[in-house]
């Protein structure tokens, strides 16, 4: 285990050596507990009305609202726990982050081990792919792809990198032989 | 046919599904708790009006957000119209979106170029 990241104030001071810009911009939302669908929709909204309020772009607003509402869907669909217990709610962190030309999401879970090298293949493969590309992976995924049983319908990667252009920043740090923190970092440009 | 005709919520869209009105339409935001389990009845309905539909059926999305998981089942959706439409049917999809949110036009033509049926896009 590693503590100093598994607190809050680890986790930040984790985060501000490792993307230095965040020293510069302003943290506007940092939550950690447990994810469930009732947070994801009480923060998505706050958020919203938070952007709608600084009179940030319509286009920028909707982006952030989306690369939230996915990144905490993933959490509460796929994040793994310390404890194996089903009934127990994943717990999550997030942070919002507002720049001089971006917004960040940066998210933080536990992930299962054996999971790890599939998800570190999906995102390199989608950070290393064109916009066409991804247009064509998007529309082979929605019209062949299945939903699993956690519905879950593989597109929330490939979408956020298509409707925000830009590529994600992620790592996996172990905890034990068991689990992962999986953080990942999203940036939504101000234009 | 039972009509379905569900008022939306702050996460599950608004629904009209009704044979005799001659109106079919989803609107508003769709991130459900539980998409599967939301969307199955309106899969389920239009399962069966596929099989004796109206001689022409316009169906209208007037989503103003949905999440991923959502868009695989509109895709579902519109595969039924597709049958419906290489039936025989008269088929029309009516994507509708605000003329400010290009990701929002941008995903009613993709749809259009995935399905082969007539798709009009409007913007309000």
């Amino acid at each position: 285990m590693k503590p100093h990241i598994a607190t809050i104030q680890g986790f930040l001071d984790f985060l501000f050596k490792e993307y230095p810009f965040l020293n510069e911009s302003e943290i506007n939302l940092v939550y950690e507990g447990e994810i469930t669908h009732q947070i994801t929709k009480a923060f998505t909204q706050i958020t919203e009305a938070k952007l709608g309020s600084l009179e940030e772009a319509a286009s920028v607003q909707r982006k952030v609202f989306h690369v939230m509402v996915e990144c905490l869907q993933n959490i509460d669909k796929h994040g793994d726990k310390i404890e194996k217990d089903d009934k127990l709610p994943a717990r999550g962190l997030f942070i919002v982050s507002k720049c001089e030309n971006s917004y960040c999401v940066i998210t933080r879970n536990i992930i299962d081990n054996k999971k790890v090298p599939g998800l570190k293949e999906t995102l390199e493969i989608i950070n290393n792919t064109d916009k066409d590309t991804l247009k064509k992976m998007y529309k082979e995924q929605i019209k062949n792809g299945s939903l699993s049983d956690k519905g879950g319908a593989g597109l929330g990667f490939i979408d956020i990198a298509r409707k925000t252009e830009e590529k994600y920043n992620f790592h996996f740090i172990d905890i034990d032989k068991n689990v992962s923190f999986f953080i990942i970092k999203t940036t939504i440009l101000r234009k | 046919m039972n009509a379905i005709r569900l008022i939306g919520t702050d996460d599950t869209p608004g629904v009209v599904l009704d044979k005799e009105a001659g109106k079919f339409e989803l609107s508003g935001r769709s991130m459900p708790e539980d998409v599967v389990a939301f969307f199955q009845p309106i899969l389920d309905w239009i399962e069966d009006y596929k099989d004796s539909p109206n001689s022409k059926t316009v169906f209208d999305f007037k989503l103003t957000y949905f999440n991923t998981a959502s868009s695989k089942l509109l895709m579902d959706i519109l595969m039924m119209l597709e049958e419906m439409h290489e039936d025989g049917h008269e088929v029309l999809a009516k994507w509708h979106y605000p003329s400010d949110d290009e990701d929002m036009e941008e995903a009613g033509q993709e749809y259009a170029e995935i399905v082969e049926i007539p798709f009009e896009h409007i913007a309000y």
